[in-house]
């Protein structure tokens, strides 16, 4: 029985291990040795190039700085929304959560948009509220669903004990979200590490950071050999950030996790103004340029929603088209995802800590590297039978589904590990088969990590932008390309069908979550 | 865990792979009698047309598109041994030594080549067919300056008079095609003294962006409903007719000019790649893209100009833009070895 155990969790882990490695180590360890091996010799003088590059070093230390201040005010914003939407119960709870997703999907120059005209100025300021809009959302999300399988009642209990909130907070409810929240602040940290449209349009052209120069070096000087040290560089700092992170939840103690929770007492005044006051930071920060972008779309009268059924003039497709290929590709990266998600986290939460460390560390690596490096190694290796992938429609899903694996591990793994495994073992002592005790206990817990991570996924291909656009594809056209191509030309019809498209894509994905969310909790209330 | 769960697990992966490869097919096989044409994001030809060349070659063409110029370019150049088709459009003369260099074109010399605008003609050696071209160019915000009763400006100097302070756009060249050709039409025009040019532009106040759609969308005060506040931007001779084109109802004016002895002039080019699969084919996709029925297509599906001469332009192209008489032009040569080090020297003067 154990052995067909290790044997079925090896399987479990090796679909989705093998889909990275094939579709990311490959591609990009193999750009990387184009980029550094002359004739088969490693060129360790690059590196030296590099750090003799007093620019370059500039360059990464900006990095490093503007990503761990990104994160700090990411945190210092999403927490308190956190731990309002978690635990209170209002009516309007849900949409607010559906809400602070849609910015995942915005193309950073229609946000740009947006911030110029709240008067944001082109500055660092600018840059650390653009990822604290855009990631607001994964704190929001991964801490959150931790939040939601923690027992109030340790809480509950501390309080009558005599603690105050304060000190509630710090003892009892910190130290049982540190790995949620160590998992979180690290995906926010990778993001705004290796962000590449903020830095450039919300910035402005004095900034720089790795992920741009990786981009200006392949894609504008096709400098593989320098493109190829920084890679390496963004590649070392990724893993340590999520080192750090991982050794920080692993130390995390705390409170076991229970799977069912009684209702939270009525909010008296004190408490609603504390949730409005906790609430308010994040909800400024993403309702005003979301609401700023849907007047900007409504300014004269809606005309470009009227609009999305022609065939613009030098485009390949009409918008309802563009809607449609990215709904293809969303449900189909969003299954792939979520499929091969769940199997991993389904293997982490019953492996051996360190593989489960070792994995949960290899499938974040997507998010650490350039979406260009990444096109360009699939160029040179998918380029012969039977891998020709290079021009067939399904890599575009299959890069969305790369980018939205780690979110699917991560928001899964916390709710799987809520499952007692007490309740399983007893539930087998009884006598009921495995396949008896998925069916009854864990089923559940998975369904709901699904639709909390489906909705993640949808949202995260629906708005992916910079792989699609590196990948080589046939003329069919998704949203953010469309977009990007609409405001690439001047003229006011063009404008308006962009903006039009944005506010489409932002209600496709608050739908998305809302349905996600609403699966999640209807599911949740029967356990 | 539970092994039957775990290959139920499995079946339903390989089922959804199936499933996503079915679903693949769309526009995407490549039969014998499908030609591919590897191109930019910017590309664009009418369906008509594209469909008179399958009825008159029985050749469909199947359109891969990648990336910006300078990428897609990059692109081709890393998949040389193995293309991913048999024709590539869109290098340009900023690019066409990188593209040359790397040997990723066959020689073909296509026999309407005598119909182009000689001066169009960069490639000696008949690797690189010329198709379109198109003039990066100052551009005004015509009611900005007739509220302001100030004389809009007319040449490169101009920019740099504090009558126009705190007034002008640009693109950084580092990260913009519409930047680095405006920076080698400065280089063009000041010769060695273009970094003076370029510092008289920055204490004169001169705003830059990442990119085209910034500058013209974001800041210049002339695009239509933009919040912009600078009435001077870094964009191309056809951006006044496309704001005629794109703006409902049809103004009888365009709201924007364009300086026509502020230009550079930047040159596209199709070529046959180096081991295509359909070479034959790859000609006459050539030929047709020198006829005039594709030539004619060309202004208002890529806003552009048509590099065959004589071929007649749309009503509002002639309307609302002019050919620039005399552009800035560098040789592709030159370009090609210097542009590293201009952008250098650039970022140095106007952005440290």
């Amino acid at each position: 029985m154990t052995t067909r155990r290790a044997i079925a969790r090896f399987a479990l882990a090796v679909v989705p291990l093998a889909f990275v490695a094939v579709f990311f180590l490959w591609p990009v360890a193999a750009i990387l040795a184009r980029g550094l091996g002359s004739q088969g010799t490693f060129d360790t003088h690059a590196f030296g190039r590099v750090f003799d590059d007093p620019a370059l070093l500039q360059v990464m230390r900006f990095t490093v700085w503007q990503a761990t201040l990104s994160t700090l005010l990411t945190l210092a914003v999403g927490l308190p929304a956190t731990a309002v939407l978690s635990r209170a119960r209002f009516r309007g709870r849900l949409g607010i959560r559906a809400l602070l997703v849609t910015p995942f999907v915005l193309p950073t120059i229609a946000v740009a948009t947006a911030f110029q005209s709240l008067g944001v100025e082109r500055s660092l300021g600018a840059i650390l509220l653009a990822h604290c809009f855009f990631n607001v959302a994964v704190i929001v999300r991964v801490v959150g669903t931790a939040w939601d399988a923690v027992d109030p009642r340790a809480e509950e209990a501390a309080r009558v004990l005599g603690a105050g909130p304060l000190r509630v907070a710090w003892n009892v409810t910190l130290p049982a979200l540190r790995a949620a929240i160590a998992t979180a602040a690290s995906i926010v940290f990778l993001f705004s590490f290796t962000s590449f449209g903020v830095i450039l349009v919300l910035g402005g052209p004095r900034f720089a950071t790795i992920e741009t120069e990786i981009y200006r070096y392949t894609a504008e000087l096709l400098d593989l050999r320098t493109a190829a040290v920084l890679s390496v560089l963004q590649l070392v700092a990724v893993v340590a950030a999520m080192t750090a992170a991982g050794f920080a939840s692993r130390r995390a103690g705390g409170l076991r996790p229970l799977g069912h929770r009684p209702r939270p007492a009525p909010p008296n005044a004190r408490t609603r103004a504390l949730a409005t006051v906790a609430l308010l930071p994040a909800l400024a920060l993403v309702v005003t340029p979301v609401v700023e972008l849907v007047r900007h779309a409504f300014a004269r009268g809606a005309e470009g929603f009227t609009h999305l059924t022609t065939t613009p003039v030098g485009l390949p497709d009409s918008p309802a088209h563009a809607i449609v290929t990215s709904l293809r590709i969303a449900v189909v990266a969003t299954l792939l995802a979520v499929g091969l998600g769940l199997m991993l986290a389904t293997a982490v939460t019953r492996g051996r800590s360190r593989l489960a460390r070792f994995t949960e560390l290899l499938v974040v690596l997507p998010l650490g590297v350039s979406a260009v490096t990444v096109g360009f190694g699939f160029l040179i290796v998918f380029d012969r039978p039977p891998l020709d992938l290079r021009t067939a429609w399904i890599i575009v899903p299959i890069a969305h589904a790369l980018i939205a694996l780690p979110f699917v591990v991560r928001t899964a793994v916390p709710i799987l590990r809520a499952v007692d495994p007490h309740v399983r073992d007893a539930a087998a002592l009884l006598g009921a088969s495995p396949a008896r005790v998925w069916f009854e206990i864990d089923r559940r817990a998975v369904t709901r990590a699904a639709g909390v991570a489906a909705a993640f996924a949808f949202a995260i291909s629906l708005g992916e932008f910079g792989a699609t656009l590196f990948i080589v594809r046939p003329e069919t056209t998704t949203v953010p390309v469309m977009i990007y191509r609409l405001l690439g030309r001047p003229g006011a019809t063009n404008v308006d069908l962009a903006m039009a498209l944005t506010v489409v894509l932002m209600a496709l994905t608050a739908t998305a979550a809302f349905v996600g969310d609403l699966g999640g909790h209807r599911r949740r209330a029967v356990i | 865990m539970s092994p039957r769960r775990s290959r139920a697990l499995i079946v339903v992966t390989i089922a959804l792979a199936l499933f996503s490869a079915a679903c693949s097919s769309p526009g995407g096989g490549s039969g014998d009698h499908t030609l591919t044409l590897v191109t930019h994001d910017s590309f664009a030809v009418s369906k008509p047309v594209l469909a008179a060349f399958t009825r008159e070659t029985g050749w469909k063409v199947r359109i891969l598109k990648n990336g910006d110029a300078g990428a897609a370019l990059n692109q081709v150049i890393l998949t040389k041994g193995a293309p991913l088709g048999d024709a590539f459009f869109g290098v340009d003369n900023t690019l066409l030594t990188r593209a040359l260099d790397a040997h990723v074109f066959d020689r073909y010399a296509a026999p309407n080549l005598r119909t182009v605008t000689p001066a169009l003609r960069l490639d000696p050696t008949d690797h690189a067919t010329p198709v379109d071209f198109g003039d990066v160019c100052i551009n005004i915000d015509k009611q900005y300056f007739a509220s302001k009763s100030i004389s809009p400006p007319v040449t490169l100097d101009d920019l740099a008079d504090p009558k126009y302070k705190d007034l002008v756009v640009t693109e950084n060249p580092a990260t913009s095609s519409t930047g680095l050709a405006f920076l080698a039409g400065t280089v063009a025009h000041f010769g060695d003294r273009w970094t003076d040019y370029w510092d008289r532009l920055r204490a004169n106040g001169l705003l830059v962006v990442a990119g085209w759609e910034q500058a013209y969308n974001g800041e210049f005060s002339g695009a239509a409903g933009s919040k912009g506040t600078r009435p001077i931007v870094v964009s191309y001779a056809s951006s006044p007719p496309a704001e005629v084109f794109f703006a409902k109802p049809t103004p009888t004016t365009a709201p924007t000019a364009s300086l026509d002895q502020t230009c550079f002039r930047q040159v596209e080019f199709v070529g046959v790649l180096h081991g295509a699969k359909h070479v034959a084919a790859a000609h006459e996709l050539i030929d047709f893209m020198l006829t005039r029925r594709f030539q004619r297509d060309v202004p208002l599906q890529m806003f552009v100009y048509p590099s065959v001469t004589g071929t007649p332009l749309p009503e509002v192209f002639t309307t609302f833009s002019s050919i620039a008489p005399h552009p800035f032009t560098l040789t592709p040569a030159r370009i090609g070895r210097d542009r590293r080090r201009w952008i250098d020297e650039w970022t140095r003067h106007v952005l440290r």
